[in-house]
C-alpha cells in the first residue's frame, strides 16, 4: 500500500512539474513584452530596458523558470501588470467565492447521484429505472449554463425566490452570501449528478449480479443491507474515478458558471485579464486550477486504498 | 499462407435486425440525421437571411412569421440555430478528427512496444488530462486571440489522450490472441499487425468512444462561445446566440430557450446513437456512463 500511495505521489509531483513547464512555455512564447506594458507606449526603450532588468525578465531560459516555479511554491506569482498588486491577493479574494461554489455543486452532485443510481440499480429495467436513467439521459445533454440561465429565468425573474445574480460577498452574513450561490450550485450539479448517477448504477448493477452478493442473501441479510452494506461499497471505485474527473470539469464549469451569475470567482477575474491581457494573472490562475486538478486526482488515488482494502494488502 | 483465426462475425443482416430493434439507436440516429440535414439544408436555405439586420423586426416573441422568435437585431431566431448547426458540427467533428488521428497511433503504439513507451504515454496522458479544454482555450486564446480555430485545438487536444486511452486499453486486449501470433509467426511487423489486425477489432470501441466525444465537443464548442472564447460574431454559433440572449433574459426568453434546445437535443441524439451502437455491437460491455 505504501509502495501503491508513493507512486501516485511522485507521478502527481511529476505532472505538476510539467504542467508548470507547459504553462511557463506559453508564457514564454506569448507576444508582448511585459515591462512595455507595465509602461506604456511612450516610455523610452531605456525605462524598458531598465524595467526588465529589475523584473529579472533579461535572465536566462531556466534561470527564470525556477525562479518562476519557487515563487509559485511560496505562493508568490508575481504583480499583476493592471491592478499593479500581487497576483496571490487577487486570487484570495475570489477564491472565497470560486471554492465554496465548487464544493456545494459537488457535494450536490455526490448527494443527488449516489441514492439516484441505487434506485435505479435496484429496480433494474422496471419503470422506475427506465423513467430515472430517462431522465439523466436527458440530464446529461444539457449545457450547464443554459440549465443556469433557465433557472434564473424561473426562481428570479418569476418567482423572485433568489437574487439573478451578484454576490453580497460573506460579510453580508452567511445565509444571504449562500443563498446567492444556491442557483449556481444547482446548475453545475445537476447535469454533474446526472452522469455520476449513470455510473453508480451501472457499477452496482456489475457487483449486485457476483457471487458473493448471492452469498450474502442466501445467509439471510435483507436486500437493504446487501445492497447499501456491500454493493455500495465495491461499487466506489468506478464512482470515486469519475468524481475525480468531474471535479476538473467542475472547476472549468465554475469558471463559466460564475459569467452567468455575474459571481466575482476565479472565473470573472481570469476573463478580465484576458480582455486586460494581463497574463500573468491568467498564466497563475491556469496553474492554480491545474494543480487542484492534479491534487484532487491524487485525493482519489488515496482514497482506492481507503475504499477497496485488497490494495491496502497490496505491495 | 494466412489463416484468419478471428472471432466469427456476425452476419449484416444479423447486425442491421438488431439494429432496428434497439430502441436507442434509433431514435438517436433519427435526430442525428436531422440535425445534419438541418445543417445541410442551411447551406441552401434558410427562412431567413441573417446576414441582414432589420432594426425593426427586433426581439419579437415566436410567431407564424419567426417560428421562434427574433433576436436583438431583428435576426430570424430559426434561421440562426440552422446556420449554428454547422459551425457546432464542423468543431466537433474536427476536434474528433484530431483526437483520433493523434491519439488512436500513440494509443496502438503504447500497446503494441509496452514497457517505457508505454508509460510515457501513461504520463503524458496524465499531464494533459489535468488542463480541462477551457483551460486550454483559456491560454490558447490569451496568446493566439479568440476564434472557432482555437476552439477546434482546444477540444482537439483534449479529445487525444481519451481516444490514447481507449485505443491502448483496446488493443492490449487483442494482442495475447492466437490470431496475432499467427500473424507475427507470418512475420508481420508491429506496425502492420496494429493496422491490420488491432484496429479493425477495436473499430467499434472507437467508433463509441468518437460519438460520446463528438457530443461532449459539441457541449464544450457551446461553452467557449458562451464566454467569447470560440466562435465570433457575426458567424452564428449556438454558444454566442445564449451569451446575447444572457442580458434579455426578462424580455426575450426565447433568446435563450430555443438555441439551447438545440444543444440538447443534438447532444442526446449523438449520446443515444452512442449507447445505441455499444448494445448492438457489444451486449455485454454497456458503455459506464
Amino acid at each position: 500500500m505504501t509502495a501503491y500511495l508513493l507512486k501516485r505521489l511522485i507521478i502527481a509531483a511529476l505532472t505538476l512539474v510539467l504542467a508548470s513547464m507547459v504553462v511557463f512555455a506559453v508564457m514564454e512564447i506569448l507576444p508582448g513584452d511585459p515591462a512595455r506594458l507595465m509602461l506604456g507606449m511612450n516610455a523610452s526603450a531605456e525605462q524598458v530596458e531598465v524595467l526588465r532588468d529589475q523584473m529579472g525578465l533579461n535572465a536566462p531560459l531556466v534561470l527564470r523558470y525556477l525562479r518562476w516555479a519557487g515563487g509559485l511554491l511560496s505562493l508568490d506569482f508575481g504583480r499583476s501588470y493592471t491592478y499593479s498588486v500581487p497576483v496571490i491577493d487577487l486570487v484570495r479574494e475570489r477564491v472565497v467565492v470560486s471554492l465554496p461554489l465548487a464544493l456545494i455543486a459537488l457535494a450536490l452532485s455526490t448527494i443527488i447521484a449516489i441514492p439516484v443510481g441505487v434506485f435505479s440499480a435496484s429496480r433494474q429495467g422496471r419503470a422506475g429505472d427506465t423513467l430515472t436513467m430517462g431522465a439523466a439521459q436527458l440530464g446529461v445533454a444539457v449545457p450547464n449554463f443554459w440549465f443556469a440561465l433557465m433557472l434564473i429565468y424561473l426562481f428570479a425573474v418569476w418567482l423572485h425566490l433568489v437574487p439573478a445574480g451578484g454576490f453580497p460577498g460573506w460579510g453580508a452574513g452567511i445565509w444571504i452570501a449562500l443563498k446567492s450561490l444556491i442557483l449556481p450550485a444547482i446548475a453545475l450539479a445537476l447535469p454533474q449528478a446526472a452522469i455520476l448517477g449513470r455510473v453508480a448504477r451501472s457499477a452496482l448493477i456489475e457487483v449486485l449480479n457476483e457471487d458473493y452478493i448471492r452469498t450474502a442473501r442466501a445467509k439471510g441479510l435483507p436486500y437493504r443491507a446487501v445492497l447499501w452494506r456491500h454493493a455500495l461499497r465495491n461499487a466506489m471505485i468506478p464512482v470515486l474515478t469519475i468524481l475525480g474527473l468531474q471535479f476538473a470539469f467542475l472547476l472549468a464549469g465554475t469558471i463559466i458558471i460564475e459569467n452567468v451569475f455575474y459571481l466575482p470567482g476565479l472565473g470573472r477575474l481570469i476573463f478580465q485579464a484576458i480582455t486586460q491581457r494581463d497574463l500573468i494573472v491568467v498564466e497563475s490562475i491556469v496553474m492554480l486550477l491545474v494543480a487542484a486538478v492534479i491534487l484532487i486526482n491524487l485525493v482519489v488515488d488515496f482514497s482506492y486504498a481507503i475504499v477497496d482494502p485488497r490494495l491496502r494488502g497490496r505491495q | 499462407m494466412t489463416m484468419r483465426v478471428d472471432p466469427p462475425e456476425e452476419t449484416i443482416a444479423g447486425v442491421l435486425a438488431k439494429a432496428f430493434g434497439n430502441r436507442s439507436f434509433l431514435i438517436g440516429l433519427v435526430i442525428t440525421l436531422l440535425i445534419v440535414a438541418v445543417a445541410l439544408l442551411s447551406f441552401i436555405w434558410t427562412p431567413y437571411d441573417v446576414t441582414k439586420l432589420v432594426i425593426a423586426d427586433k426581439t419579437q416573441a415566436p410567431s407564424w412569421a419567426h417560428w421562434f422568435g427574433t433576436d436583438h437585431f431583428g435576426r430570424d431566431i430559426l434561421s440562426m440555430i440552422m446556420i449554428g448547426a454547422r459551425n457546432s458540427i464542423a468543431v466537433a467533428l474536427v476536434a474528433v478528427g484530431i483526437g483520433m488521428g493523434i491519439g488512436v497511433p500513440l494509443g496502438a503504439f503504447a500497446a503494441a512496444r509496452g514497457g517505457l513507451a508505454d508509460e510515457a504515454l501513461m504520463r503524458v496522458n496524465d499531464l494533459v488530462f489535468a488542463f480541462p479544454a477551457l483551460l486550454s482555450a483559456i491560454m490558447i486564446t490569451a496568446t493566439f486571440g479568440p476564434g472557432a480555430v482555437n476552439a477546434i485545438i482546444a477540444i482537439g487536444i483534449f479529445n487525444i489522450p481519451v481516444f490514447a486511452r481507449v485505443t491502448r486499453a483496446g488493443a492490449l486486449a487483442i494482442w495475447p490472441r492466437e490470431f496475432i501470433l499467427a500473424a507475427r509467426a507470418a512475420g508481420k511487423g508491429m506496425t502492420r499487425i496494429s493496422i491490420e489486425h488491432i484496429l479493425p477489432n477495436i473499430a467499434t470501441l472507437l467508433l463509441v468512444q468518437g460519438t460520446i466525444q463528438f457530443a461532449l465537443g459539441i457541449l464544450a464548442e457551446a461553452g467557449l462561445s458562451y464566454v467569447g472564447l470560440g466562435a465570433q460574431p457575426p458567424m452564428p454559433s449556438w454558444g454566442r446566440m445564449l451569451f446575447d440572449a444572457q442580458t434579455r433574459m426578462v424580455t426575450a426568453p426565447w433568446m435563450a430557450i430555443f438555441p439551447g434546445m438545440a444543444i440538447v437535443i443534438t447532444v442526446l441524439g449523438l449520446n443515444l446513437l452512442g449507447d445505441g451502437i455499444a448494445d448492438i455491437l457489444d451486449p455485454k460491455s454497456r458503455r459506464r456512463r
